[in-house]
């Protein structure tokens, strides 16, 4: 089907995008269309207005400081995929970012769309979540720092305001001596996750955990931190009794199954691939290790 | 059907340039389609899955159904029109009809823009099977089980590209 009709906006800087959003009726913005447009051509949503950030240069672009990234929020999928300074700093989105759709719709689908959207089985927000993101939102009253955690307020549903739109993310670097993992399991590759799980490892220098951050995502309205594990696993040795805890913490988080994948399939899925991820973290850190 | 957004756009679709007055509403594959009746860009699902509709826009994929006319204005866009040079098919053409890597050919004018691509990001270097799955993975074909399109694209990009 077509898109319904709508009337199109193309502001020119952040302030104007504020003002269209604050005082039109059923608008919404669009990034790179790459889940508004296939919701509004099966007419899953009519907004009356559509205003494309598309135009905004201040809204694309990574910048760094000492210890963290800022990713503007039009910044594409494939821009970060192909960034030297994010697989040095942010591996963790590198390595997320490869499951992202493919490349045909990296090209125009942007790290702040998908993190707005919040489908669960998108990528992005869950290596957001296990990054502890910040999200800067700017509406009519100013600039809102929303720390990943206090963004999702329900299905498909995020913390902005009518008036604000997502102006960059900023992402810690990765400390010393950690290790990143991305995995997720889907029948075809590049297809939304059924579970999908991402890891960051950091040992302190006697080889101890000395931060862990397991976001886990796919089958649940938003993607679930296993903060048990987290405090639990700090100043243990990172081996597999340690990783089982995580595991049995994924495997409790509650979610609603279908024909396909049912619920006890994909709790016991969470589990293998937390462990995986965990595994995979550690030998990621032990490769940086030996370099 | 009366405009609900008339949009004035300017563009260059095949290195020619374009101007046309449209509705907001319409995507970038119907207005190939339809206004300059370049027919060779098909539609398959419309909501971005089966990349039937992939063309170029400024040299990089996207799918034209998942994308406003409104949104090309300013840039080039090319479609599988590019390609053949009168009926002189375009090497990577020949090579997908000689190892039989199209049956029906719904899919095909999406799968030649994203071997378009594939081949400029990857001139002068060998290009593996798995990189061409990997860029295939986002064209759809029922027909074919890809054997003889991943033949032909490796064929032609590690002879002709």
């Amino acid at each position: 089907m077509k898109a319904p009709p709508f009337r199109y906006h193309r502001p020119s800087s952040i302030a104007e995008a504020v003002e269209l959003l604050a005082t039109l009726d059923n608008a919404r913005a669009i990034a790179g269309g790459q889940s508004l447009m296939p919701m509004m051509n099966l007419r899953l949503v009519a907004p009356d207005h559509l205003i494309d950030l598309g135009e905004i240069e201040e809204l694309v672009g990574v910048t760094e400081s000492e210890d963290t990234l800022s990713i503007g929020a039009m910044t594409t999928q494939r821009t970060l995929e192909r960034s030297e300074r994010v697989a040095r700093d942010c591996p963790l989105i590198t390595a997320a970012i490869r499951h992202v759709g493919h490349q045909q719709t990296r090209n125009r689908g942007t790290i702040g769309g998908s993190l707005c959207h919040l489908d669960p089985g998108a990528e992005l927000p869950v290596a957001a979540a296990a990054l502890d993101a910040v999200l800067i939102a700017i509406g009519r009253s100013g600039e809102r720092r929303i720390p990943f955690a206090e963004f999702s307020v329900g299905l498909l549903s995020n913390a902005l305001s009518p008036d604000e739109l997502l102006a960059r993310i900023e992402l810690p670097k990765a400390a010393p001596r950690t290790g990143t993992a991305f995995v997720e399991f889907n029948r075809r590759p590049a297809d939304f996750a059924v579970v999908s799980v991402a890891a960051s490892l950091t040992l302190d220098a006697k080889g101890r955990v000395a931060h862990a951050a397991i976001a886990v995502g796919g089958s649940f309205e938003a993607p679930v931190r296993l903060r048990a594990f987290e405090s639990a696993g700090v100043g243990q040795r990172p081996e597999a009794a340690l990783f089982d805890l995580a595991a049995r913490e994924a495997e409790a988080i509650k979610c609603v199954g279908d024909d396909v994948y049912p619920t006890e399939y994909r709790q016991e899925l969470a589990g293998v691939l937390v462990r995986r991820a965990l595994d995979s973290a550690l030998a990621d850190v032990e490769s940086h290790a030996d370099a | 059907m009366p405009m609900h957004d008339p949009r004035p756009i300017a563009l260059r679709v095949n290195g020619q340039c374009v101007e046309a007055t449209i509705d907001a509403r319409i995507n970038l594959a119907d207005f190939l389609r339809h206004e300059l009746r370049l027919t060779g860009t098909h539609v398959g699902c419309e909501h971005g899955v089966c990349g039937a509709c992939t063309v170029l826009v400024d040299g990089a994929s996207a799918r034209s159904c998942l994308m406003l006319a409104v949104q090309a204005n300013g840039r080039h866009v090319e479609t599988v029109e590019s390609l053949a040079n009168g009926s002189d098919l375009h090497p990577l053409q020949q090579a997908l009809a000689h190892h039989h890597g199209l049956q029906c050919g719904y899919c095909t004018p999406g799968v030649l823009m994203t071997l378009l691509e594939l081949s400029r990001e990857t001139a002068g270097r060998h290009v593996t099977e798995a990189e061409v799955r990997t860029a295939l993975s986002g064209n759809l074909c029922r027909c074919t089980g890809y054997q003889g399109m991943v033949r032909a694209a490796l064929e032609f990009l590690n002879n002709f590209a």
